[in-house]
Parts: structure tokens; sequence; C-alpha cells
């Protein structure tokens, strides 16, 4: 197992947002997670990546309790992310983005590590930008930006948030294929994304989230087809 | 996706070569100034360099960093009592300078350990406050009787033309030396990770950026250059009083120089030094009407020219003298 959480328990005052989760993910997999807003699939990947410490459960990875890191410390160890809501780092250029992730997520040294963020961008489309200022870019290559920046850290999973969404389906298809180089490569995949259609074509395994609880996890179809899945994400009406 | 041009990082250009080149020049010229330049002259280009030390590290913390304060006078005024006290015990006066900064500094390690907890604001008016403590702990020294103040006497034992050129020349040693440890400090991993953090902290942690050890370097970094800036001053002026030292007027000063010259920028300070400089020169002696003009003028800056002169250049005309950053250079070849 790569990655594994354990009875994850959080609450935002009285809201109980991840009600005793279990979670995990094993290496080169590709798992989506799917939910209606509020499910608390983002405070998972939150607790995932170290940006919040949850009142009880455990986090592993390769083996070792990893509850007590920071974010830093899970990126340096291999576990990159995206934002839902895009942070770049507005006051530097893409390419410096870029530069920050790999120096410090990915301690590269000089050379290896420029080689790794011209790597990044060209698998991202994001060449023609690279030294525009991120404060210049639109929201789309705000979202391609999260991305690049975060495989420029060399992650050996990547926590992915909502980067799919306003696409029109040319760009879908682009990101799809993006995802799939990830993947071929070797990286471990956690996607949070609403577009399913999307998301089934890079995943092999679909864990659908509802108020806090994982309430469906296996293959892509068969969560779908859940009755369950149907009622809570889907509004009863079948995909 | 696949291009066929060979890409390159580059970090230095023509333009910042030569700038470069340029501004060693100067320092050298500037290193035998006292040998033909008249001692007023001196003087005030002493002053000037103790502004350039305030404004870069100022800068360093805030435009870098992120990190507002409106309590470094607390290191400033530190580091000029550190000094007298040093002198006082028998140290000779021009390394005191130094060693009392240097005692600053350590100082400042657990200081940042609770200011650093403080965010933005908090952090801002936390700092006033520790200057306000500093101003009242110092006063208690019977050394400094109150707020009447003592002197550096020590420095009665140098003739005044030495003494003002022993001054000069320490002074500049400490910008020069301050001003390229921070670009180089800024060209490496500390200069990613401050402009991250300063962009956003949350975004910067989850990119492996250890936030809080980047910020607690850039504060110790800013307490020392606070220091020997006090020390200095101390050195030119002569007295200290301390109402004078752990005045506010000096972050007031500060804020000026790095909002007008450019925050966030190596070069902005540098050029809001000298600005500010000339502005005293000129208008220093009118008093209140000269402290109105310089809040008007960072209030317009703020306000109409946030990214200050150098920051405007920069993004106007995309140059970089002494360039900090990274820039993607590709030639196509088909």
């Amino acid at each position: 197992m790569l990655l594994s959480a354990s009875g994850i328990h959080h609450r935002f005052g009285s809201l109980v947002v991840l009600n005793k989760v279990d979670f995990s993910v094993s290496s080169g997999e590709a798992v989506g997670i799917v939910g209606p807003n509020g499910a608390g699939k983002t405070t998972l990947l939150n607790v995932l990546a170290g940006a919040l410490r949850p009142l009880a459960g455990e986090v592993r990875f390769r083996d070792a309790a990893i509850t007590g890191l920071d974010a830093a410390e899970r990126c340096r160890l291999g576990i990159g992310r995206s934002h839902q809501i895009p942070r770049p780092f507005l006051g530097m250029t893409v390419f410096e983005n870029l530069i920050t992730a790999a120096m410090h997520g990915g301690r590269f040294l000089a050379e290896e590590g420029h080689q790794r963020c011209i790597d990044s961008l060209q698998l991202t489309g994001m060449m023609q930008v690279a030294n525009r200022r991120a404060d210049t870019l639109g929201l789309l290559d705000r979202k391609r930006l999260e991305l690049a920046r975060a495989l420029a850290t060399d992650p050996a999973l990547l926590l992915l948030d909502e980067i799919g969404g306003g696409l029109t389906d040319g760009e879908a298809a682009e990101l799809v294929g993006i995802i799939l180089e990830i993947r071929r490569r070797g990286i471990t995949i956690v996607w949070i994304e609403h577009i399913v259609h999307i998301l089934v074509q890079v995943v092999g395994r679909l864990i659908c989230m509802d108020a806090g609880q994982v309430i469906a996890d296996g293959d892509p179809k068969t969560v779908l087809g859940d009755k369950e899945v149907i009622d809570a994400y889907l509004g009863g009406v079948a995909a | 996706m696949s291009m066929n041009n060979t890409v390159a990082v580059q970090r230095w250009t023509r333009l910042s070569i030569a700038s470069i080149s340029l501004v060693v020049l100067f320092q050298l010229v500037l290193a035998f100034a006292p040998l033909f330049l008249s001692a007023n002259a001196v003087d005030r280009l002493t002053t000037l360099f103790i502004y350039g030390i305030l404004a870069l590290m100022w800068n360093a913390l805030a435009g870098y960093g992120g990190l507002v304060s409106i309590g470094h006078q607390a290191f400033f005024g530190l580091g000029a009592y550190g000094a007298i006290r040093l002198a006082d015990a028998g140290m000779s006066v021009y390394p005191a300078l130094f060693v009392a900064a240097a005692l600053v500094a350590a100082l400042s390690l657990p200081i940042s350990v609770v200011m650093l907890r403080l965010r933005e604001s908090e952090f801002a008016v936390g700092m006033w406050v520790l200057a306000a403590l500093a101003h009242l702990l110092v006063n208690l020294d019977p050394l400094i009787q109150g707020e009447t103040g003592t002197s550096l006497i020590a420095l009665n034992a140098y003739a005044p033309d030495v003494r003002r050129a022993y001054t000069y020349w320490t002074a500049l040693f400490a910008m020069v030396g301050l001003a390229w440890w921070v670009f180089w400090l800024l060209r490496g991993r500390l200069g990613t990770a401050a402009q991250s953090i300063r962009d956003n902290e949350e975004a910067a942690a989850s990119v492996g950026v250890r936030v809080l050890s980047a910020k607690r370097t850039l504060f110790v970094l800013s307490a020392l250059g606070c220091a020997v800036a006090g020390a200095l001053w101390v050195a030119t002026t002569i007295s200290f009083q301390p109402k004078t030292y752990f005045s506010v007027q000096w972050s007031a000063f500060m804020l000026f120089m790095v909002l007008v010259g450019g925050i966030g920028t190596f070069e902005g300070p540098i050029i809001g030094a000298v600005l500010f400089f000339a502005v005293e020169t000129a208008f220093g002696a009118t008093g209140v009407w000269y402290m109105i003009g310089l809040g008007g003028t960072a209030l317009v800056f703020a306000l109409l020219i946030p990214k200050g002169i150098w920051g405007t250049i920069e993004s106007r005309f995309g140059i970089r003298l002494l360039p900090v950053g990274y820039f993607l250079k590709s030639d196509r070849s088909t």
C-alpha cells in the first residue's frame, strides 16, 4: 500500500465532515473520487496532503506514519497536490513557480531541477507561457499551473482536486491525455472530479463519498451503477 | 506537445552583467571617497548607506517574506544600545558595532519563535509592541540615564577626520556586504521560498517549502541588518537617546523607501533609499511639512503606483539589472 488513511474523523464546528473514513491507494493505481458538494472530498484530500490535521485517525505513507508531518514534509516525501481553487505564486513567473516546487518539494539541485520543470511545462502544454507572471494567467492556465507545479515536485503520489472543471470537450480530451501520460510514468493518482466521463477514462477504481463517508468503492462501472450512489450523487437519475 | 526546440534557463543577461559590473565599479569608487570628498559629503554618504541598509532589510522581510513589521526600530535601537554597552565594557569601538549587531541577531532568534506565530497585521503591531518594550527595558539601564541618554564616548579617542573616514568605511562595508549577501540568498533556495510564502503561504507549504524556517531566516537577517544600522547611527551621531532610536519614525522611513522604490524587487529599496536621502537633504529642514510630504508621497505611491518606481519600470520594460529570477529561453530549431 502506497498510502493509507484509517479512522479519519473531522468536523467543522458541529458539522461532521469526515466520519471515520478509511482510504487507501496502491502504488501505480489511479483512483477517482466523486460525490456531491459537501461530501468531504476536498477535506479528505487536505488530510492526506497534510494541509489539515484531522481530529482523529492515522495516515501512513510507504508504511510509515505521517499523521504528524505537515504539508511541506509530506510533499518532500513524494505527495504532490493541486488545489481546487488555483493558488499560484502570483508575483513569480510560471517557470519560477515550478522552480520553487522542484527546488523544495523535489529537492532537486540546479540543473536537474531545471530539466524537471521544462519536462512538466512540456507535458502540460505550458511552454508558451513559461515566462509570464502568474497573475497574468486566466483560470484555465492557472489550473494547468497547479498540475505542472505539483509534477515539478517529483511526486510518487499525485492528489488532484477538480482540475477538469470548466473545460471544453477538446481541452478535456487533452487533459485526459496528460493524466494518462502521468500515470504511464508510474505516478499514483487520486483524482477528485465532478465530470465523471473524464474521470472514468483515466481511473481504474472509483470511490463515492457522501456526508463524510465512503458509500461505494470499486470498479467505476459498478460504482456508478450502485443504487446508493445514484441516489446520493446523481439525484436518482441513472447516467 | 513535442517540441524540437532547445531550451535553456537564463539567469544573467548582458544588461544585468553590465549593470553588476557597474555596481562593483561604483562601490570601488565609493571606497576611495573619503580621500577626495568634503567632510560634510562623507557624513551625508554615511547616512545614505545606513538608509540603504534599512531599506534593504525591510524589503527582504516584507517584500520577499510577506512579513510587514512596524517595529524594526527595536533592533535598530538595541544595536545602538549594544554598541554603547560593549564600548563601555572596554571593547574597541568599531568591532563593537558588529559584535553588538551579532548579539541582537542572536536575541532575535528566540523573539522570532513568538513573533512568527502572529499573522499579518498581528505581526506588524506585535513588532511595534516589542519595540516599545525594548525601549522601556533599555531605559532601565542606569548607564543610559533614562531619556537623557548617553554618548559613545570611546569615539573621542579618534581625531574627527579619522573617525569620519572609519565610520564611513564601516558603513560602506556593512551596506555592500549585506546587499551582496541578500542578493546571494535571494538567488538561491531562500529566494524562491520567500517569494512563494509572500504570494501564498499554504501553496508554498504544499510544494515543500519549509515556511517557518524561511521566515525565521529572513527575520534574523533583518534584525541583524537593522542592528548594524542602529550601531552605525550611534557611531555617526555619537549621542544615544532612547526615544530617538526606538521611534516608530524609523519604520515609517523604511516603509517609505521600500514602497516608493519598489517592494519585492532587489533594486527598488536602493533607489528608494537614494530618493529618500535626496528628499531629506532638500526638505529635511522644514520640519513638520517634511514629514507630511513624506507621508503624502508614500500614500500616493501605495494607492496609485503600488509597484513603486523600480517595480513599474521592471514590469513595463521587462528588464532586471540585478537578477534574482529565472528566465526560460528557447531557441527554436526545426
